[in-house]
């Protein structure tokens, strides 16, 4: 069974968020860059331990600079056989999902997984749209995959219960929470993910579909107002006119 | 209770050390931190509290690779440069002093002499099961009379109609109540310092634990008792001789105190930066007033100071050339502004830093331990007075 799991590089989730350019460009400035938790914790673990119980390989891909293969590395590090990044900043969803269902044609891989998101942009977008380019079928949302030979057993998280969806390899699944217990690599792995392959290659041709335009933060969080618990008049009056909730 | 801070520690970082860290030795600190605050922080100040050794996370510091990381791989270590080993140590000592003093042990004082010293048959008997954490070592150094004059040893291995038999008592040894192993110096017949493995059950071997600590309360720490203890030829260290041979293993250990104390430091300051923006007093936060940013500051700057030093002679000592006087001055130094941080930042959180929400308290009273053990503050003042003037001040 070959895995392809695609992961994203995003800031570290204590990263104080700002904006450059007239807003027009997140500030990259003194910002950590981890390896997307849904993609690591999640699709990544599972893939892993797919590939220990059956064999196989799992092979992770990245669209982005040089400046991730550290990022790359702890995917390797984590227990992935090797690595593809194809070089080229990433853009927006379908230029990355056209570069990664580029490189994925050539691979014949049986499984290609994503985390559900990235926690950075929160799009959910590549999945589908790599599926689609691929003429794959896409299950997302995933929180459970079990594999009998070619056949996937998946669960999905839906409102009020869960889904049960049987599907053929190959294909593409978003994972979400509950699909793995995230690993932390020991130095062994560390140490033999140096000797791992990690592939650069050239991206194709595609102009982005969207540009993004202006970021805004949200609004800063107001104080907290304690009313006494003999007023409620004054708690109704404020939930009705000041937070306009009722 | 858990530190509310503790998850979004992240170090510091002031000058840019990362540039001078390699991809492979980020990667360790950011697996043995995220190990840390799966496994450590959220027991830690109840095992310091109740005085219970953690001892659950033996196993897992050998998965991680803690023990015994600059050690060859084919003896079951990693075989990672020292600057590697102190980074591990740092992460260490930022969850507790007594965490990283299990794994100090283990890996300095332990692992070490028995792959420095040992026979190619004692490298592969001990040294894969000790790297894996299937059990514990020790170190026997330190008698009840002779701390800082180890030469003045009272224990003996003697050899008598064909056997050799060890005799005497040695104090302050963590790890020693749940060691497997003990590593012990002693003078042999003709009054030469020389090093054993003495193994668990062997007749006349005890391993009382000393209690009533104030420090270092989440580790384990013992005597050793030795009682015409019979030691098969096979045990002996063929290849020590002289205090150097332990004195080396205290100089690995003691460079990666110098690392680890700088994780209990910068624990402190992460805590203090973090409660003085939130801590309102005057109608403004705590961190806007001098008196609290010259103590932030300063903390700041010895962190700095401490990495460069640790890091610059780590760099030497990969390439042959620190000398035990520079790893003395990196433990000395380095403990020592991780001592004066512990209190200053307990300062800025007032009352609330006394208590065991917040990790000040329990680090300074450990470091009180680590300013002592590994040769004591003093003792370092002395090496490096002798090293400037050629003039010996212990006598």
């Amino acid at each position: 069974m070959k895995f392809l799991v695609c992961i994203s590089v995003v800031p570290d989730t204590t990263t104080k968020i700002s904006f450059v350019d007239g807003d027009t460009k997140f500030n990259t400035d003194k910002v950590q860059w981890i390896l997307n938790p849904y993609d690591e914790w999640y699709a990544l673990v599972r893939a892993i331990e797919l590939k220990e119980a059956n064999g196989g390989s799992v092979t992770v891909i990245n669209v982005g600079g040089a400046d991730n293969e550290q990022v790359i590395r702890k995917a390797l590090a984590i227990g992935a056989d090797d690595a593809i990044r194809v070089d080229a900043e990433p853009g927006d969803p379908f230029y990355v999902a056209s570069q990664i269902a580029n490189a994925a044609k050539s691979g014949s891989y049986d499984v290609v997984m994503f985390g559900k998101e990235t926690i950075s942009y929160n799009g959910s977008n590549v999945g589908g749209m790599t599926a689609e380019l691929l003429g794959l079928p896409f299950v997302s949302y995933a929180s459970k995959l079990e594999m009998a030979a070619s056949t996937a057993t998946i669960e999905r998280e839906i409102e009020g219960g869960k889904e049960i969806v049987e599907v053929n390899t190959p294909f593409v699944c978003s994972a979400a929470k509950g699909m793995a217990e995230a690993r932390i690599p020991n130095m062994m792995g560390i140490m033999n993910a140096k000797k791992k392959p990690l592939n650069v290659v050239a991206p194709v041709s595609v102009s982005n579909h969207t540009t993004i335009v202006k970021y805004e933060l949200p609004p800063a969080k107001s104080a907290c107002k304690m009313i006494n618990p003999d007023n409620m008049d004054e708690l109704v009056q404020l939930l009705h006119n000041e937070a306009k909730v009722i | 209770m858990i530190n509310r801070y503790a998850q979004s520690y992240r170090g510091f970082d002031y000058v840019l050390l990362d540039e001078l860290l390699t991809d492979e030795q980020k990667a360790v600190r950011d697996s043995v931190r995220a190990w840390v605050n799966k496994s450590v922080i959220p027991i830690i100040e109840d095992a310091a509290e109740n005085c219970a050794f953690p001892e659950h996370l033996v196993k897992e510091l050998g998965e991680i690779g803690a023990f015994g990381p600059q050690i060859p791989q084919e003896y079951g270590g990693l075989g990672v440069d020292y600057n590697t080993y102190g980074i591990i140590m740092q992460e260490l000592e930022r969850a507790d002093s007594g965490l990283r003093s299990t794994a100090s042990v283990q890996g300095s004082l332990v692992m070490f002499p028995i792959w420095k010293y040992g026979s190619e048959e004692q490298k592969m008997k001990y040294l894969p099961a000790l790297a894996k954490g299937e059990y514990l070592g020790c170190f026997g150094l330190t008698e009840p009379n002779h701390g800082s004059n180890p030469q003045g040893m009272e224990t003996t291995l003697k050899y008598k109609d064909g056997k050799y038999y060890l005799n005497g008592a040695k104090m302050w040894i963590t790890n020693s109540p749940k060691a497997g192993i003990a590593v012990v110096w002693a003078k042999n017949d003709q009054g030469e310092i020389v090093g054993c493995v003495v193994e668990r059950g062997m007749k006349g071997f005890s391993t009382p634990e000393i209690h009533g600590k104030w420090s270092l309360r989440a580790s384990i720490t013992g005597e050793l008792i030795f009682d015409d203890v019979e030691i098969p030829e096979e045990n002996i260290l063929p290849k020590a001789k002289g205090l150097k041979a332990p004195l080396s293993c205290l100089s690995s250990a003691r460079f990666g105190i110098g690392w680890g104390s700088l994780g209990a430091a910068m624990d402190c300051l992460h805590v203090a930066v973090e409660y003085s923006k939130e801590r309102i007093q005057f109608g403004k936060p705590i961190g806007q007033f001098q008196l609290t940013q010259k103590k932030l500051a300063e903390m700041i700057t010895e962190v700095t100071k401490g990495q460069l030093l640790a890091w610059r002679v780590g760099c030497l000592a990969a390439e042959g050339k620190a000398s035990p006087a520079m790893i003395s001055m990196v433990k000395r130094n380095n403990v020592e502004t991780a001592l004066t941080i512990a209190r200053d930042s307990r300062q800025i959180l007032g009352g609330m830093g006394i208590t065991g929400e917040f990790p000040m308290m329990r680090h300074m009273m450990n470091l009180e331990s680590v300013i002592t053990y590994e040769g004591t503050h003093d003792i370092h003042l002395l090496i490096t007075g002798m090293d400037l003037t050629g003039l010996n001040a212990f006598g």
